[in-house]
């Protein structure tokens, strides 16, 4: 089984981001892979496990994005492709799908492509389905679990989530699945995994290996700004009981008529 | 034709989901500005009543799509449908509410029609005849403005983020039936069957939210059943919290939040997680209970209207953030504050 697991690399959750003269900043916190992408790469893992075969872990960004496949190859991803090029400094999601596509594409015989919900940066959660589409295939997205994976069927059952409850699906292969965290938990890197990792030598395809002209990018952002600050006075409940405060609390609550 | 804006409809089993509303709302006063209509696109045999609505809610034209093959959401028949509309009737802007099937939605249209998506954003205005999105990233620590610089412009809205329309009954019309774009025999999957998850929460429509975190699994006074290991005991304790949590959730008509903290520690699913990968909410109400207050949660819930802090440490960030604070227990609290409500809004 052929799989590929696309990641991307961002300030860690934990970064007090700030826009100065209108660029984002994160101090000196460090780049990670995508939290959501950890769960990525736990099921594309999970699927290898259970049906053989390999996973390729897929980045688009620069040099530095080359720690983010480390991590992947140290969780026990077997290979990784750091795509790199100057034309795709200000990719948008859909150039990045275009991208991605044509790299899954070059890659060739791929079964499934895993991606996590959302990156944590620009949130825009658009890049799974949209690489589906590029490619043609079925994009599961919000996959919770995955129930089936029949390779000689070609056929795959997950279980999605929606606002209602649970959907479980059937797709035929191959297709794009992006997780959330129900999945499962991701593993951490092993002592054997991290060895290899800082000894692998990650390839770089510009877009020319890829074999695809630069998508043009149709978002701008133009303007980033810092959220206004908010603008509040804490007042303390305090009183001579539980009971006396818990009354003055839900006064309190009452008087803002937010209910 | 006018269409300046076309609007998809979110539906569930014949009911739409309150953020197609206020897209539908937002829609037209974009294709005031943009001088045009708004057409509003409703798909599924079972969704005549919301196709009815849609003209309540402002559109001046309807589109309604009943073929069987569109009674399960299902990606490729509803792109297929969609595009075909947006390439018919070459509207400006194309908007969705940002809800799991709208975003995937606007995220494969945008490819057919060689555009690019704005998902999740929070505000809109029209300049020089283009419009302009705010939008939150970084879950909310930093706001962009950003433009679409193809057409159609297609665009997401956050829930609660736009103002419903008032519905006006008077306003009636006929939809317009449409066929499906895709055969049966051209599509990939199939849905099996829909399950719904106990205590399935709507967190992002939700408009009071009672939130637990991490400490709610501190109360010694409580005796586990015999029998537990140490961290089946702390998932147990934690779990009569959330039942006080829920209460109070309960009597305010509110949904349950958690703390990444919470979840992760196995003392409530996942789905009830606010913050940075969890679900950022916009409640008017929201009541952080033993939860510190996490940089991560913080962005999740910041906008909130009104905050409130019940927590033990005088010092837990969250206090920073609160309208009102309650140091103290919890497990006290919690039950009188209970109580307090019921007896005022007579529950």
């Amino acid at each position: 089984m052929k799989i590929v697991v696309c990641i991307k690399q961002v300030p860690d959750s934990a970064a007090k981001v700030m826009a100065e003269a209108g660029r984002v900043t994160w101090g000196d916190a460090p780049l990670v892979m995508n939290p959501w992408d950890e769960y990525a790469v736990e099921s594309a893992l999970l699927q290898k496990e259970a049906n053989g075969g390999d996973v390729t872990a897929l980045s688009l960004g620069s040099e530095s994005a080359k720690e983010a496949l480390k991590t992947a190859l140290a969780m026990g991803c077997s290979d990784a492709i750091l795509i790199s090029d100057p034309a795709l400094e200000q990719a948008d999601s859909q150039a990045t799908a275009r991208v991605l596509a044509a790299a899954i594409k070059k890659l060739g015989g791929v079964d499934l492509a895993f991606f996590g919900k959302q990156a944590i940066d620009g949130d825009m959660g658009v890049t799974a389905a949209m690489t589906g589409r590029v490619l043609g295939w079925p994009a599961l997205t919000l996959v919770s679990s995955i129930q089936v994976v029949d390779i000689s069927a070609g056929v795959i059952r997950v279980e999605r989530s929606i606002e209602e409850g649970r959907q479980v699906v059937e797709s035929k292969l191959p297709a794009v699945v992006s997780v959330g965290k129900d999945i499962g938990e991701p593993r951490y890197p092993s002592f054997m995994g991290i060895r290899k990792a800082s000894r692998a030598v990650i390839p770089t395809w510009s877009l020319s290996d890829v074999g695809i002209p630069a998508p043009a990018s149709v978002v701008r952002w133009p303007e980033v700004i810092n959220p206004p600050a908010r603008q509040v006075a804490t007042e303390i409940i305090a009183g001579a009981s539980p009971q006396e405060i818990a009354e003055k609390l839900a006064d309190k609550i009452l008087g803002e008529k937010v209910l | 034709m006018g269409d300046k804006v076309l609007v998809y409809i979110d539906q569930f089993k014949g009911s739409a989901l309150p953020a197609s509303w206020e897209s539908l709302g937002v829609g037209r006063s974009l294709a005031e500005k943009l001088g045009g209509g708004v057409t509003a696109l409703v798909a599924g045999t079972g969704a005549k009543a919301v196709a009815e609505q849609a003209f309540h809610y402002g559109a001046e034209t309807v589109l309604f799509a009943d073929d069987p093959s569109l009674d399960d959401y299902r990606a490729e028949p509803y792109t297929a449908l969609l595009v075909k509309m947006a390439r018919e009737r070459a509207p400006e802007v194309v908007l969705f509410p940002t809800t799991t099937r709208g975003r995937e939605l606007a995220a494969m249209s945008a490819i057919d029609l060689n555009s690019g998506v704005l998902a999740d954003v929070t505000a809109l205005d029209v300049q020089d005849g283009a419009v302009t999105a705010t939008r939150p990233v970084y879950a909310g620590k930093l706001l962009t403005r950003a433009v679409c610089n193809a057409k159609p412009q297609i665009i997401t809205t956050r829930g609660r983020a736009f103002e419903k329309p008032q519905p006006d009954p008077a306003r009636t019309g006929v939809p317009v039936h449409v066929d499906a774009a895709l055969p049966e025999s051209a599509i990939a999957t199939r849905v099996i069957e829909y399950s719904q998850v106990e205590g399935q929460v709507s967190l992002a429509d939700a408009g009071v939210i009672v939130s637990g975190g991490r400490g709610l699994s501190n109360n010694p006074a409580l005796t586990p059943p015999p029998g537990m290991d140490e961290k089946q005991a702390e998932i147990w304790r934690a779990q009569q919290g959330f039942k006080l949590v829920g209460g109070l959730a309960a009597v305010l008509g509110g949904a349950v939040g958690a703390s990444r903290a919470a979840v992760d520690a196995g003392y409530i699913p996942y789905a009830h997680q606010v913050g940075q990968t969890g679900k950022v909410v916009t409640p008017d109400l929201y009541i952080a209970c033993g939860i510190s207050g996490a940089i991560q949660h913080q962005a999740g819930m910041r906008n909130s209207k009104v905050i409130v802090a019940i927590n033990k440490d005088p010092e837990a960030p969250i206090f920073k953030l609160a309208r009102y604070g309650v140091v103290g227990d919890l497990y006290t609290i919690l039950p009188l504050l209970t109580e307090a409500f019921r007896k005022r809004l007579g529950k």
